[in-house]
């Protein structure tokens, strides 16, 4: 069993739903990537999604598109990214970790050795946000040749067909994108949540992860009782952005904390 | 031979596709459908054409740059001008086939990416003839370079949204007009100005864009009883020069030649061209093409003279000419164009666009190499009024 499925069975065990925070690797520092996972860890995280930079973040709003920046500005690369894993697993065997971003980084190193060194490091899912299950036939491939989990987004754009076609290629979780438009964006509308969740649930036998808009202690909270994983990534980073090289990481923790409170409650 | 892309998923072979987050999915799906069911359609065929001749004022003619010619001793220029077109370059066939096309899908309010500003006045001059709202995303830097394109754009009523993020350019104004159109998929329309982005997009442009060459295939006949021996345009995305260029894919013995932004020269690095530098391949904006990038997979900032070339990648079917060797791609640096913009003016009291004089100074520059009797058609795909104040810049004048 992989570590995010082992993850999600023992969350339904104790009825509870996953906390999935976002972090863009590499900001605020390089230095500070590895300790803000564990200290997201430490706060009550139970996945972790680990953005990689790309220079045109095409589905995020300002702050992820200036973390980034950040991030690409402090030299992180897609092979500095999974040297973080690495480092990261040193110290902790079973949380799972996602990288999540843009296909181009992934084609320029070559879909085969990336998932070979995903394997190696210990990344468990893989979630490219520009490749649509059209056009990830070869990644999933080489992703299920190392046995990482393909991770999908859908949206509330999704019609049924797509939903059936996604639920035939995901594994680990399915990442439903509560909102049209990019990270960040406000408007969170729980009640069209709940008429698009059946819906998925008829096809997608895997937990569903909801993100997009979640921005506070209530937001998750509500949205965790209608999904089995509340995926939170501008808040986050706008907390990083907001904070000191000294204390980001409380910072960052103290907020993780409060989610998972609400989320737990 | 036949050649017949793209395929029913959008590939023009390795190239094309469709790689977009899963919001827009939906939309280029139904893009998509749509346009296969108008494209075909007697009455939208009708329509795109009556628009063509009496509001952009279609067909563009074809004029032999006799004086230049003469002066280079060599092969027989002639221009396929359309900086004739109502707005003054090609970008107006597009706008006005998309335009029509969002018209029958009930979408009031079109949104545009522009780089030089002409698809962004061709889409603000097409959103005003039909009564839409309209949104162009133009690059902070383009801006500043583009101002009388600008201010033509408000006057039309449209709304342009200065890109302060990245390289300020048109790559940037493309990301923030996808930002857009995944916020408001729903009741917009994305007016895409080139022949790259997610299918359907490279086929649907390409062929709003192909009236330039289907138009000169009846032309050059008429005039020099045959057809030249080789069509010329300049490529950023390359929407001009596939629409010369595609009907003369399957007529033999016509030489076709790319002409990429060289900008300081290819092996400084500071250029967009990225099929003569041999680009890795690789994704972005919706499709897989050759691509300008370091190692890790980062888009590289680019540098040209001209805003409408100043782009990282190209259009896919463009990769795929180059790549089955239909099409050849060279580039033009900065200074070699602004030597053919100079010398259009002076020879043929015609200023052309920036862009276009990059298509110019390739044939310029083998034209003394070719007997008498050859003939190059060069498209000569805008005007350079917008471009006086970069012009006058570069020679030290103050307007």
């Amino acid at each position: 069993m992989s570590r995010i499925d082992m993850t999600f069975a023992k969350l339904k065990q104790q009825q509870r739903k996953a906390l999935i925070p976002f972090i863009t690797a590499g900001d605020p520092s390089q230095q500070l990537t590895v300790p803000l996972m564990h200290g997201l860890v430490a706060a009550g995280a139970d996945v972790l999604e680990l953005g990689v930079p790309f220079s045109d973040p095409m589905a995020d709003g300002p702050v992820i598109q200036r973390a980034s920046e950040r991030a690409l500005k402090n030299g992180m690369s897609l092979r500095g990214v999974l040297g973080m894993v690495a480092e990261f697993r040193k110290q902790d065997a079973t949380t799972p970790v996602v990288l999540m971003g843009y296909g181009n980084p992934i084609e320029a190193m070559g879909w085969e050795i990336f998932a070979q060194r995903c394997e190696e490091v210990g990344v468990d899912g893989v979630l490219t946000v520009d490749f649509p299950p059209e056009e990830s036939h070869e990644a999933f491939e080489h992703l299920q040749r190392h046995n990482i989990a393909p991770i999908f987004l859908l949206a509330p754009t999704t019609n049924e067909a797509r939903i059936e076609q996604v639920a035939k290629l995901a594994r680990g979780y399915v990442y439903y994108v509560s909102l049209k438009g990019v990270t960040g964006a406000g408007n969170l509308d729980l009640s069209a949540i709940e008429q698009k969740l059946p819906q998925l649930r008829k096809h997608i036998k895997l937990p569903i992860g909801v993100g997009f808009g979640i921005r506070d202690a209530a937001t998750a909270k509500a949205v965790s009782k209608l999904c089995d994983g509340v995926v939170v990534g501008s808040r986050i980073v706008q907390e990083v952005e907001n904070s000191t090289e000294q204390n980001v990481v409380a910072n960052v923790g103290k907020l993780v904390k409060e989610l998972r409170l609400a989320i737990d409650q | 031979m036949t050649y017949n892309y793209p395929d029913n998923s959008g590939h023009f072979g390795q190239f094309g596709g469709i790689y977009m987050a899963e919001t827009l999915i939906p939309a280029v799906e139904e893009l998509r459908q749509q346009y296969l069911r108008f494209r075909d359609d007697p009455e939208f065929k009708a329509e795109f054409a009556y628009e063509l001749k009496h509001y952009v004022g279609r067909p563009s003619p074809i004029y032999h740059a006799k004086r230049l010619s003469e002066s280079l001793g060599g092969a027989q220029i002639y221009l396929k001008r359309e900086d004739l077109n109502h707005t003054g370059a090609h970008k107006i066939n597009n706008a006005i086939g998309q335009a029509l096309l969002a018209k029958r899908m009930g979408k009031k309010r079109v949104i545009a990416e522009t780089g030089a500003g002409m698809h962004g006045v061709a889409t603000a001059t097409v959103a005003a003839r039909f009564g839409m709202e309209c949104i162009v995303y133009m690059g902070a830097e383009d801006i500043q370079r583009q101002a009388p394109n600008v201010f033509r754009m408000k006057l039309l009523g449209a709304t342009v949204v200065p890109v302060e993020s990245g390289s300020k350019t048109l790559k940037d104004a493309c990301n923030e007009a996808i930002r857009d159109w995944v916020t408001n998929v729903e009741s917009t329309f994305y007016i895409f100005g080139t022949a790259a982005g997610p299918h359907p997009y490279p086929m649907m442009v390409r062929d709003f864009q192909c009236v330039i060459g289907n138009e000169a295939k009846v032309q050059m006949p008429e005039m020099i009883g045959r057809q030249p021996d080789a069509v010329i345009a300049c490529v950023g995305g390359g929407s001009n020069a596939i629409g010369l260029f595609h009907p003369y894919i399957e007529v033999p013995n016509v030489q076709i030649i790319g002409v990429e932004a060289g900008g300081y020269g290819i092996a400084s690095g500071k250029h967009a061209a990225p099929l003569t530098a041999n680009a890795k391949v690789g994704v972005l904006h919706g499709n897989k093409v050759n691509l300008m990038q370091d190692e890790n997979g980062q888009i590289i900032e680019t540098h040209s003279i001209s805003a409408g070339l100043d782009y990282p990648g190209v259009g896919p079917e463009h990769c795929l000419l180059k790549e089955i060797g239909r099409a050849q791609y060279v580039a033009i640096n900065d200074d070699e164009a602004i030597a053919a913009f100079d010398s259009l003016c002076r020879f043929e009291g015609i200023i052309p666009a920036l862009e276009s004089s990059h298509a110019l100074a390739h044939a310029i520059k083998i034209a003394p190499g070719m007997g008498k009797d050859k003939v190059l058609l060069v498209n000569l795909s805008g005007r350079g009024d917008k471009d006086m104040n970069t012009v006058a810049k570069l020679k030290g004048i103050t307007l």
